[in-house]
């Protein structure tokens, strides 16, 4: 049983692998991220293995709290960063950046005429973290 | 000779499980577009989980424990239909366009996914 169980794990573990392949191809960003829900989901899954296999029970409640961030990264990821009509609004200062020189910062300077540009898989704004120019 | 019995179904029961992980990791590499990427993954994936849990649940030796995995595997069911749909929702509201066979390159090998902005 356990040897199986080890062979099992292991299986998930190659899987987990060649999913991660996602992160590194491509092409969106929402790729990545479902890659990372990947990693969520069969770390769950490696995890409930494991607490059978070497009887630890705590590694169910880590499986819990991996579950609940796996979710919560996706949610973060979808509402403040890549959903065009969620997406956390730009602030004064970062809107009137393009007025005051920085009009070749790709993504500053079509932001108004852009709208869902089809297949560009960048935010629209450039609303990135530790955006504190102006 | 029961034991052994279980011990069988539980472990038939987990390769299931880890097969459809398997299935569900070679389709999010091998699918085209992001839309059949998360068809992919929400579902391949969590039918696997459900699996696992089915098979650990027959060895589960409290009701507690049996409580915490069916909990496990609900939080990620709703955790992939929600983010999902959110990411879905997302997609479609950037313009991504869904794949469909003529985005196909001819003859190409594996290698580079076609393009998403529906060829141009």
């Amino acid at each position: 049983m356990t040897t199986a169980l080890d062979l099992l794990l292991l299986a998930l573990l190659l899987s987990l692998i060649v999913g991660l392949g996602r992160v590194w191809r491509g092409p969106g960003f929402a790729d990545r991220m479902l890659a990372a829900q990947l990693l969520g989901t069969t770390g769950v899954a490696m995890l409930i293995v494991l607490a059978e296999r070497f009887a630890q029970p705590a590694l169910r409640d880590v499986a819990l709290v991996l579950a609940l961030l796996a979710l919560l990264a996706v949610l973060a990821f979808v509402a403040r960063v890549w959903d065009p009509d969620d997406a956390v609004e730009p602030t004064a200062s970062a809107d009137g950046a393009g007025s005051t020189g920085l009009v070749g910062e790709p993504g500053a300077a079509a932001s108004g005429s852009d709208g869902p540009s089809s297949g560009d898989h960048r935010p629209r704004q450039s609303n990135g973290v530790g955006d504190d120019h102006g | 000779m029961a034991d052994s019995i279980m011990d069988g179904v539980r472990l038939l029961l987990i390769t299931a499980g880890v097969a459809f992980f398997i299935i569900g990791s070679i389709g999010l590499i091998r699918f085209p577009d992001v839309y059949t990427r998360i068809h992919a993954l929400t579902k391949a994936d969590n039918l696997g989980l459900g699996l696992i849990v089915i098979g650990l649940l027959l060895g589960a030796g409290s009701l507690a424990t049996s409580a915490k995995l069916v909990l496990i595997w609900l939080l990620t069911l709703v955790a992939s239909a929600s983010a999902g749909y959110l990411v879905a929702r997302a997609a479609r509201r950037r313009g991504v366009k869904p794949w469909q066979a003529k985005d196909t390159p001819p003859a190409k090998g594996d290698d580079t996914p076609p393009p998403q902005s529906g060829g141009h």
